[in-house]
């Protein structure tokens, strides 16, 4: 179990994302929106700067002292009535989860979209056992019956557009109605609806837990974890270990920063805390309660130069800037977490050896940076990722040596310099969208074009300049 | 209860951050920063309403302002607004302060009123599941995000405002506040006194709503379709 999506070579992962221009169109407008709904909360509030700087000292501090508020989480849910499973791996953390779903005799799971599930592959490890798995969110929904991964962390299916969802709603489950946004939405309203009321385990994940009081705090807009958390008799929540903070002091402040970054909204529709069985005549939530608190690569982060990773609060601002992103899209990273945050931790949790591409695939021009509201230096972390894999493990990716290799040729011989310069030009226009910018470039050139935004060759290159000034002078001085 | 393999994965934590494990004497540092508590300073009442209203229609919310003389009246006319036929209420004692347990026992024969019943147990869901309009009190209103806080408990089904067509908040104006962050101090106060908060708190912002389709904004999606706030005076 990984957090790696697939097997195709990165230059194909990258070609396909760069060839599907509905999704390279999806995903720059997408981006544009999340960038001005986010500027815009962080204007209004009028102070962001300090509100980032809280943000990252809460995360700072709870990380340096994460065992401590751990198990206070763990006495408090366990003071609730509720299970706790500290799972190292992804396989402990799937065994313990299918072992309460098999001693429920359970049929149906539904879900509430929930990335760390994801990372441990726990949707196969329960439909191992022959019990239906429901995605619940919407986007998430779509790629279940599409059978497809997804390609960012906020909205999943940015990818796909309305005609798209409109066909597979038809061919999966019969719809025969317009690809207009609301009917496919009301669509599957009345399709989840069933399964929330029949699920026997909901599943969630988590965006913030609360030691003080064991709390699991969801920020979601569709209402559905609030179905996961409230219908069905056992509900299990699963957590990646530094998904959690001190107090409710802490979560509110973290939750501003969330939904500010990641949607630009001043609170998502619904915050909802829960956790521990419901209470003596209650009605609504769980008799039977697990949180699933789960490592799986996670620690060897911790006392490294790369610590601060763990304060992400997986908001996607990084992602919505990101200008390689734009281009290549979610599906390209090959990891359930895409872009500068995924290019920084998926080498960290899934280690080098498949992922040695994802550290270049950055321009480095610091706007993730730039956007975290927690601060964490993703683009210093990526430059330090390159060294290691350099240094340490001589693992230069393919695209990188080569264009080494290529340059090193080029500009040590002036004549083919003078040469390659002189075409470059003309045989770059193709690519060059501003006057000075080429976004992606052929052959060669795409591997890094997709890395960074490739300075177009001077229109006129300096030799060819030089020689025509020095006649031009010459003529003169006749 | 049951807790399964904590002190290994503990102490490898600990390890891992090169120091012994920590399991008390850890307390919050004092931030070098507080601007959550800047955000509408010193504002009055009124001029928080003014925020919330405002708010509302950012959130495809509908507000009115009344008084409790009133409330009954307007609260009819937002039931008939929904084509409310089957409602669902909590069993709050503001009920009986609002004057509302008359007003529901009054209503239009047609209308079916079920007040939240423990007794009842998941029969409540059931009624909650059919209904028109979930009509709750709020606990705490955060002016900034136009939020009504719900402490669900036994009489205050959290199904209330999740299962039903619509959704109506009733939001005496006592309860309104700058922002969340008034309602996450009151709450860990309370955890601090060791008072049991309730179960599951809902911090609900008006209908629910996706945008996971070509990111067109969809209201109304798996909870409520549409949502109408009465601040009473």
């Amino acid at each position: 179990m990984s957090v790696k999506i697939g097997e195709a070579p990165y230059n194909e992962r990258i070609t396909k994302g760069i060839e599907n221009d509905f999704m390279r169109e999806a995903v720059s407008s997408a981006q544009g929106r999340f960038r001005a709904g986010r500027l815009s909360q962080a204007e209004e509030l009028g102070n962001w700067e300090d509100w980032r700087r809280l943000g990252e000292e809460i995360r700072t501090h709870t990380i340096e002292n994460i065992d401590f508020y751990l198990q206070q989480l763990s006495d408090a849910v366990s003071n609730k009535g509720g299970n706790v499973y500290f799972a190292e791996t992804a396989e402990e953390a799937n065994h313990y989860i299918q072992n309460v779903v098999k001693k429920k005799n359970a049929r149906k799971v539904v879900k509430a979209k929930s990335m760390v599930t994801e990372e441990i592959g726990l949707n196969k490890a329960i439909k191992d056992l022959g019990v239906e798995v429901v995605e619940s969110d919407l986007g998430e929904w779509i790629l279940q019956l599409d059978e497809e991964a997804p390609s960012h962390i906020v909205t999943p299916a940015l990818h796909k557009n309305k005609e798209q969802i409109r066909d597979i709603f038809a061919k999966k489950r019969g719809y025969d109605k317009s690809d207009d946004p609301e009917e496919l939405a009301a669509f599957a309203r009345k399709e989840l609806r069933k399964d929330f009321l029949s699920a026997d385990v909901g599943i969630t994940g988590c965006n913030f837990a609360i030691a003080e009081s064991g709390a699991i705090t969801l920020v979601t807009n569709e209402g559905n974890a609030e179905m996961v958390t409230t219908l069905p008799d056992t509900v299990i929540t699963v957590m990646g270990m530094e998904r959690i903070v001190p107090t409710w002091e802490e979560m509110e402040v973290l939750v501003s920063l969330l939904t500010r970054s990641a949607v630009g909204q001043k609170l998502t529709s619904y915050i909802t805390t829960y956790g521990g069985a419901r209470l003596e005549d209650e009605v609504d939530g769980p008799d039977d309660y697990h949180l699933v608190i789960v490592d799986n690569g996670r620690s060897k982060i911790l006392g490294t130069e790369f610590q601060a990773a763990l304060h992400c609060i997986r908001c996607a601002s990084c992602i919505n800037v990101c200008p390689v992103y734009r281009h290549v899209g979610g599906h390209a990273y090959n990891s359930i977490y895409p872009g500068p945050i995924g290019a920084v931790i998926t080498p960290l949790l899934d280690g080098y050896d498949d992922h040695k591409e994802l550290p270049y695939a950055s321009s480095l021009c610091g706007a993730c940076t730039e956007a975290c509201p927690v601060k964490i230096p993703l683009h210093e972390m990526l430059i330090r990722h390159r060294q290691i894999i350099v240094e340490r493990e001589n693992k230069a990716p393919m695209t990188e040596k080569i264009l080494m290799n290529g340059f090193a040729k080029w500009s040590s011989s002036p004549a083919a310099y003078k040469i390659s310069t002189k075409l470059a030009r003309p045989a770059l226009i193709p690519w060059i969208k501003d006057e000075d910018m080429i976004e992606n470039g052929p052959g060669p050139l795409k591997g890094w074009t997709d890395v960074r935004d490739f300075p177009a060759p001077s229109k006129k290159s300096f030799r060819a300049w030089f020689k025509e000034r020095e006649s031009e002078q010459h003529e003169r001085s006749k | 209860m049951n807790v399964q393999n904590k002190e290994s994965f503990l102490n490898n934590l600990a390890d891992r951050l090169n120091r012994p494990r920590r399991t008390q004497g850890v307390a919050r540092p004092d931030w070098s920063v507080y601007p959550q508590y800047e955000v509408f300073k010193g504002a009055s009442q009124d001029e928080l309403v003014e925020v919330l209203e405002k708010q509302c229609e950012a959130i495809h919310t509908d507000f009115i302002q009344t008084d409790q003389m009133e409330l009954p009246i307007v609260l009819e006319e937002t039931i008939r607004k929904y084509d409310g036929k089957s409602i669902i209420v909590s069993n709050d004692p503001r009920n009986e302060k609002y004057g509302l347990n008359r007003f529901y026992k009054n209503l239009d024969e047609n209308v079916n009123v079920h007040i939240w019943d423990p007794e009842l147990g998941k029969g409540n869901q059931v009624i909650a599941e059919q209904a028109d309009v979930g009509i709750t009190f709020s606990d705490i209103t955060l002016a900034e995000s136009a939020t009504v806080t719900l402490f669900n408990n036994k009489n205050n089904g959290r199904s209330i405002s999740l299962l039903p067509k619509t959704y109506i908040a009733i939001i005496p104006k006592s309860t309104l506040v700058p922002r969340m962050t008034q309602a996450a101090n009151q709450i860990h106060e309370a955890t601090l006194k060791g008072e049991t908060v309730a179960s599951y708190v809902s911090f609900i912002s008006g209908p629910s709503n996706s945008a996971d389709i070509e990111m067109n904004l969809i209201v109304g999606v798996h909870g409520p379709i549409k949502a109408t706030y009465i601040l009473v005076d």
